[in-house]
């Protein structure tokens, strides 16, 4: 293993190796992913693969349409199939609160140049997902160009350019500290030795509060465990991906044809739990019965777990760390990571290098959390 | 073995694409159920995930009984989801999510 590197990335999700990439087409190539078990193994691989432009503020709708438009290029520009499908969004409504909210989005997202629809329940059986339940529905929005794609093929795709431009990718191979020298970064230690760099990246998804910790600093980042499942395949009845933030659901058919989904339990206690739960199974059920009745004969074939990497206002934490020079962080992304990966690994590469970011990602960098003054986004958790 | 065999049946995976995988440096039971999708299908990889050990450890020259199967995730077998539906507890769920 090298001993020194321009730059160590923890993390080898989305996130890690999409940075990875972009740095190397920049010319830093002299760079190594750190990977505590195989690719994809940590929250991207574990998540809904689902790309969503609607958002409720300006600046995350914003990242999100440049984000599309990067995935939409990225199987021509890295190689490989990723199912990127674009088959869009919809976006339940079943309270006042939901229906109030939802003109407010409709109305910045058009502005912004996204084609979003309102649709009345006769028109989601109409013209969308002729066999959608919407007892209950007041309204719902619908953006086709909203998208998903297979988190592991588009990691592997990240990974694979990657390696080709020069990175070294070392898989099984955990950080047990980030190493500092004089109040900045010196490298990192591993279970296989250390090596000094003058750039470490944290993409450690909910691990990246501990190394932070383990360098003497503080990121709030709080893990909690969300559950997903997955059911046999079927012949393709619906295109979009299916979500309700009330009714607490996301559903969408991959390209394979199963049907995947979940939803966040209010009640989940913070911690490293990933163990399946018989409740998710059972609730989850009801919901996908109720929403599409033709499924209940449908059978389930997994189900399993992932950490969110939640931060107060549900956005990442991307950028050095006023405190600690060298350290950048890219985590935090409280269940929309893979998403907006292309675009915030863009931005984050730009800035590792000295280049001026083209949107801006300033607003996301940790010292938000020490103003006191943070935005929530509405369309999220 | 041909090297159009199926090994999973779920999925229609052949040897030679898990040979081509390994040889790419796939080389555990996970890594290849999640770019070939064997092991993902209603048996779980009951039939396949043995065999798929076997190819890794004659490519890499890695003991077999070194390589560890991939996790078993519930349920054991594949359930309708009415039947599942009705073993729900407790009030009517709402709840947070993501995507």
């Amino acid at each position: 293993m090298k001993t020194s590197a321009d730059c160590v990335i923890i993390g080898g999700g989305v996130i890690g190796t999409a940075i990875a990439y972009y740095l190397a087409k920049r010319g830093l190539t002299d760079c190594v992913i750190l990977e505590s078990s195989y690719l994809a193994s940590g929250a991207t691989g574990r998540c809904g693969g689902g790309i969503r432009q609607q958002w409720s503020t300006e600046a995350n709708t914003k990242l999100a349409i440049e984000s599309v438009r990067a995935f939409a290029g990225l199987e021509e520009e890295l190689g490989r199939d990723i199912e990127f499908l674009q088959g869009g969004y919809l976006v339940l409504a079943y309270t006042d609160e939901d229906v109030e909210q939802f003109e407010k989005n409709v109305a910045l997202q058009r502005g912004l140049g996204l084609a979003v629809e309102k649709l009345t329940p006769g028109e989601i059986n109409e013209r969308v997902v002729p066999e959608l339940n919407t007892e209950g529905v007041r309204m719902a929005t619908y953006c086709a160009d909203d998208a998903s794609a297979n988190p592991f093929l588009t990691t592997q795709a990240y990974a694979d350019a990657a390696r080709r431009l020069g990175v070294t990718i070392e898989l099984f191979t955990p950080v047990t500290r980030v190493l500092t020298d004089r109040g900045r970064i010196s490298g990192v230690e591993t279970s296989r030795g250390t090596i000094e760099a003058p750039v470490v990246v944290n993409a450690a998804g909910s691990h990246s509060v501990l190394l932070a910790r383990s360098a003497g600093v503080e990121i709030p980042v709080t893990p909690y465990r969300r559950e997903i499942l997955v059911t046999e395949p079927l012949e393709r009845f619906f295109h979009p991906m299916i979500i309700s933030f009330s009714f607490g659901i996301y559903f969408r058919q991959v390209k394979h044809g199963a049907v995947i989904g979940g939803f966040g339990s209010p009640d989940e206690p913070a911690g490293f739990n990933e163990t399946s739960s018989l409740d998710f199974l059972t609730t989850m059920s009801w919901k996908l019965e109720r929403l599409m009745p033709r499924l209940a004969t449908v059978k389930i074939v997994r189900q399993w777990a992932g950490l969110y990497d939640m931060t107060p206002d549900a956005q990442p934490i991307l950028g050095e760390l006023d405190e600690l020079p060298g350290f950048f962080q890219a985590s935090g992304f409280s269940g929309h990571g893979f998403m907006i990966a292309p675009k915030v690994a863009m931005l984050l590469a730009k800035t590792i290098v000295g280049e001026e970011p083209d949107l801006d990602i300033d607003r996301l960098n940790a010292r938000r959390f020490a103003g006191g003054s943070i935005t929530q986004d509405r369309s999220v958790v | 073995m041909n090297d159009d065999v199926i090994i999973c049946r779920c999925e229609d995976v052949t040897y030679d694409e898990i040979v081509r995988a390994v040889r790419d440096g796939l080389t555990t039971t996970e890594e290849i159920k999640r770019i070939l999708r064997c092991g993902m299908g209603p048996c779980q990889g009951r039939t396949c995930s043995r065999i798929i050990a076997r190819i890794i450890a004659q490519e890499t020259g890695t003991p077999v009984a070194e390589i560890e199967q991939p996790r078993v995730r519930p349920p054991t077998r594949p359930v309708e989801i009415g039947v599942l539906a009705r073993g729900r507890n407790g009030t009517e769920a709402g709840g947070d999510h993501e995507d």
